[in-house]
């Protein structure tokens, strides 16, 4: 059994790409790999002209501590910390990070930063978790179903919050969704089945979150 | 089995780790309760067989001088069932290869019939042959020290006549158990030692041909012990009585007791410390696992479960934790057991033995387990039945947490946020944090209290034979002498100095308070043992009355101004009321001072003394023996060097055996509540953790935020360790004082530094051993799953 085989694929710097699957279509274990979370069995994954499938785990974790930004289904804030603190706990460690205060407002959190996870409704958790992930300016933005824990209304904020980054950084942006509609957003979106890429599709003109009805 | 069940085994699997910790800290003090009860027990029936099978007697009496016809009349006494009258001297031998001076006890066996109290076993060669006068048997302890067996003959210095003596047999009795010199703290079976002779060869030497100086009589169950010592004293006054005491009182019996009394102490101070700690264990164990099973308890509660059913479920994983360690408690208890009460028995030399563990010591080390694991486990079990079907099938909010008023504080500010999130789950659990630091630091505390002994004991020496103390020797002599036999002692070999003082047998009495022992009277200069405080040092001593140690001053409720009554035993048996002078605080005995003068005033003799503390110089000591044999005044000597080392070898004997075993419990203590701890930080934050890793934080960075929390609390520990162990010390040392000593809680900062350094590397190596959980950590389950 494979989680994915035969995948070959480039993500282009700045865009704004959207993997589509069922559950079960590799999509996560995909992720996984591009995140550097996990290892291919087999080929290779190169970040630029760094082979990270060579990587052992330290170079794995300075790769994803340099270079990605994640954004979780659940969030996964540290709930003993405040808003601002969860995104001073990345900015810490980066080499060339913006400052807590600027991520957060590029969320719309200005005015609750000093509140805790427990504080905060789940589309406002979402985006301290992104504001989180771009605030060490990442190369690469990975979120894994960023929507999939919350309603419409909320959901788009978030997609926005994700769109915005993407344009205003250019932070190359992959998000994994089997969310279908979402897919209208993207630059391109990239449909997986049984572990295999299915469609690549090219997306000329994507439209504002604000249009995209599920 | 029932799927609950079935649940509960895989749980406890689950958690074995954690569950083994628990379940060691409670062998530990199961372990120690099952040791001392059955070694208390082992050691009061083989103590009370052996007295019986040998007919120990009941009450004791010297006097100088008493016609037999006085046992006709000692035997009239109500409730005295049989008189043994007997002969009883000091003797000095001169041992090949020991040039100090050699000290025995004579004892007159019946010259043709076998004793009918105080029976001795005989274990090797025979009893002295009646008509006999040179054959001795002697205490199986001594011969052994002195490579003295049956057939070897030694020289005895016997009332002043040099006689030479042949062994013919050893044995032990139960009137010598603990064979200690007069005046002495520890046994020196090199230096003194029982010897039994035939009565008419005993009495030919001290002059006691129709007399006896010493009576042992056995009493009825249902007689007044003190009514029998008072009629005897009454009759054994005019012939020099110095006060009959009672069985308990016996020298050889108050040590034995005293020492079967600690064990009983130890029953009760250690394993409530581990009991104490165990269930706060138990209950942070169970805490977390009902708040990881919440899901679980509500669909067993939806499903019909009743709230006593679901807390059983867990109130019986608590009982299999405690059970577990029980039974490791059981093995471990009775292996000490053994190995305790073969020691004790082998430095008894009993020769019976009874050891066993009974079902009723189980039986209660069970229960105390079963309630220490009951009382942690029911406040966890308090949530189950509080939480909601419905509640409990809904995922926990995150946690809450409040900004402390610290944030705003500017050293606050700087702190790093991976350390914040270790401050903010130490402030959140409280209780649980406070557990882990008191548990940390009672094993410091238990390890400071045992390590201190061996400073303690060195302060009690140093004090003792140091600082009050300043003499290498001391003598003493048969009777009393004229101040003119002091010079006689100064012209010896190598004297440097030679002080003289006087020591008689009193009863001391306040009200209905009396204290049976002795006055010794000082010079006012003295140098060799002046008047000495623990506290204060050296102080001059006050005439007109009498100088009481603190211990007896508060056995006799006296102090500075009120007034004892003196009964002398001796002589002409004065009787005077004195006020006490002076109070000293005194770590040995239960001391009473005079000034010299006022003692042999009040005795109504000229100046004199019957002990002499000499200096002599080292170089010269084997010249001033060999002078010493020749002057046939002298009863005893006390060697400060000899004392000494005796000590440090009962210390190395069994002190370091105390000290292996609880330092092991100490460092068990600290392991096992920094290894739950750290399993439950781990296990609370393991999605948080792995999120960190996910985030680009390093393993050893992970690490941190997962450990430091216990080692924060460990590093708390140590001051609340130190406090706990000076408690702890001052607790056990006082529960194990008696009137012979009172050990002083010492700890030095070497014990302190060492019990930190102990149980920080415990929280290191427990901390070690989950270490490997962290990067074990599933980085990708924490992007799908919650809790």
């Amino acid at each position: 059994m494979y989680a994915l085989r035969g995948i070959d694929f480039d993500l282009f710097g700045g865009e704004l790409a959207i993997f589509l699957g069922a559950s079960g279509s590799g999509k996560s274990t995909l992720l996984n790999i591009l995140g550097a979370l996990d290892r291919a069995t087999d080929g290779r994954v190169m970040f630029g002209d760094q082979d990270l499938s060579q990587g052992n785990d330290r170079a794995l974790t300075r790769f994803r501590r340099e270079h990605v930004g994640f954004v979780f289904q659940f969030y996964n804030l540290i709930p003993s910390l405040t808003a601002r603190e969860n995104v001073l706990l990345v900015t810490e460690i980066a080499r060339k990070p913006i400052s807590a205060e600027a991520a957060l407002s590029l969320v719309g959190l200005e005015d609750r930063m000093d509140h805790f996870p427990a504080q905060l409704s789940g589309g406002e958790q979402q985006r301290v978790a992104i504001a989180r992930a771009i605030a060490k300016q990442p190369e690469i933005l990975l979120c894994d179903e960023p929507t999939g824990a919350l309603d419409r209304q909320t959901g788009i904020i978030v997609l926005e919050a994700i769109r915005n980054i993407n344009r205003e950084l250019g932070t190359t942006t992959a998000v994994i969704t089997h969310n279908v509609a979402t897919g209208a957003m993207a630059d391109r979106v990239i449909t997986l089945a049984d572990g295999q890429i299915e469609t690549i599709q090219v997306n000329e003109a994507p439209v504002d979150p604000s249009q995209i009805h599920w | 089995m029932t799927p609950l069940n079935i649940k509960l085994w895989r749980g406890l699997w689950h958690m074995k780790g954690q569950v083994l910790a628990i379940a060691l800290i409670v062998a530990c003090g199961s372990g120690v309760l099952i040791m001392s009860l059955s070694v208390h027990q082992a050691l009061s029936e083989t103590a009370e067989a052996y007295y019986e099978r040998n007919r120990f007697a009941d009450v004791f009496a010297n006097a100088r001088r008493a016609p037999l016809a006085t046992a006709d009349r000692i035997a009239t006494i109500d409730g005295v069932k049989s008189v043994q009258t007997r002969v009883v001297g000091n003797v000095i031998l001169q041992v090949a290869g020991v040039e100090e001076p050699v000290q025995g006890r004579l004892v007159s066996l019946p010259d043709h019939s076998a004793p009918i109290l105080n029976t001795s076993v005989l274990r090797s060669g025979r009893l002295p042959e009646p008509g006999h006068a040179d054959e001795v048997m002697l205490s199986e302890q001594f011969a052994e020290a002195n490579g003295l067996s049956p057939g070897t003959r030694f020289h005895a210095v016997m009332n002043g006549r040099k006689r030479l003596l042949k062994v013919v047999g050893t044995a032990l009795s139960p009137e010598f158990i603990y064979i200690i010199a007069p005046g002495a703290l520890m046994p020196d079976d090199e230096r003194y030692g029982v010897m039994w002779m035939r009565r008419s060869a005993v009495a030919s030497v001290f002059d006691m041909d129709g007399a006896f100086n010493d009576v042992s009589l056995s009493i009825s169950r249902e007689a007044n012990v003190s009514k029998v010592i008072d009629a005897l004293d009454v009759l054994l006054a005019p012939y020099g009585g110095t006060g009959a005491i009672a069985r308990k009182d016996q020298v050889s019996n108050w040590f034995v007791m005293n020492e079967i009394q600690q064990i009983k102490t130890m029953a009760t101070i250690f394993p409530t410390v581990f009991m104490a700690v165990a269930a706060f264990l138990t209950n942070m164990l169970l805490m977390r696992l009902i708040a990881i099973e919440r899901g679980e308890i509500g669909l067993l509660k939806a499903n019909g479960y009743s709230n006593w059913a679901v807390s059983w479920h867990y109130l019986k994983l608590a009982a299999v934790v405690a059970g577990l360690g029980v039974i490791l408690g059981v093995v471990l208890g009775y292996y000490l057991g053994r190995l305790n009460t073969m020691m004790y028995a082998e430095s008894y030399r009993f020769p019976i033995l009874i050891f066993r563990v009974e079902i009723w010591v189980v039986i209660t080390a069970a229960l105390v387990s079963l309630a220490a694991a009951g009382l942690g486990a029911l406040n966890a079990v308090s949530r189950v039945v509080r939480l909601a079907p419905a509640e409990a099938m809904r995922p926990p909010q995150p946690l809450s947490y409040k900004r402390s008023k610290l944030a705003n504080w500017g050293p606050y500010k700087s702190i790093d946020q991976a350390t914040r999130i270790v401050l903010r789950q130490i402030s959140r659990t409280p209780l649980r944090s406070a557990t882990t630091t008191f548990g940390i630091g009672a094993g410091i505390g238990v390890m400071i209290m045992a390590l201190q002994w061996i400073d303690a004991i060195e302060e009690l020496l140093h004090v003792q034979y140091f600082e009050a103390q300043r003499n290498n020797l001391t003598i003493a002599l048969n009777d009393p002498r004229a101040m003119s036999t002091l010079y006689e002692i100064e012209n010896l070999p190598g004297v440097m100095h030679a002080e003289p003082s006087r020591g008689v047998d009193a009863d001391l009495r306040n009200g209905t308070r009396t204290h049976r022992g002795s006055v010794v009277g000082i010079v006012p200069d003295a140098l060799m043992q002046p008047l000495y405080d623990n506290r204060t040092g050296e102080r001059p001593i006050s005439g007109g009355g009498i100088t009481i140690g603190l211990a007896l001053a508060r056995k006799l409720d006296v102090t500075v101004g009120d007034s004892v009554t003196i009964s002398v035993l001796t002589g002409r048996r004065p009787v005077v009321a004195l006020p006490v002078v002076d109070i000293i605080e005194t770590y040995l005995g239960m001391p009473a001072y005079m000034r010299l003068s006022d003692l042999n005033k009040l005795l109504g003799d000229a100046p004199s003394f019957d002990l002499a503390y000499l200096q002599v110089d080292r170089a010269r000591l084997g010249e001033f023996h060999r002078a010493l044999r020749e002057v046939p005044l002298v009863a005893g000597i006390a060697d400060r060097h000899n004392a000494i080392s005796m000590f440090e070898q009962t210390i190395q004997e069994t002190v370091y055996i105390f000290i292996a075993f609880y330092s092991g419990f100490a460092l068990l203590l600290s392991f096992g509540v920094s290894y739950n701890s750290g399993r439950i930080a781990l296990s609370e934050n393991g999605r948080d953790l792995a999120t960190l890793r996910v985030l680009g934080f390093t393993r050893s960075e992970t690490g941190y935020v997962s450990f430091a929390e216990t080692a924060f609390l460990a590093l708390a520990a140590i001051p609340i360790g130190f406090g706990l162990g000076w408690g702890l010390s001052s607790l056990v040392g006082r529960a194990f004082e008696t009137e012979l000593f009172r050990l002083p809680p010492v700890i030095t900062t070497a014990v302190l530094g060492w019990s930190a350094v102990v149980a920080i590397a415990a929280t290191i190596g427990a901390l070690a051993l989950i270490v490997s959980r962290v990067a074990r950590l599933d980085l990708i389950s924490v992007l799908k799953t919650r809790e």
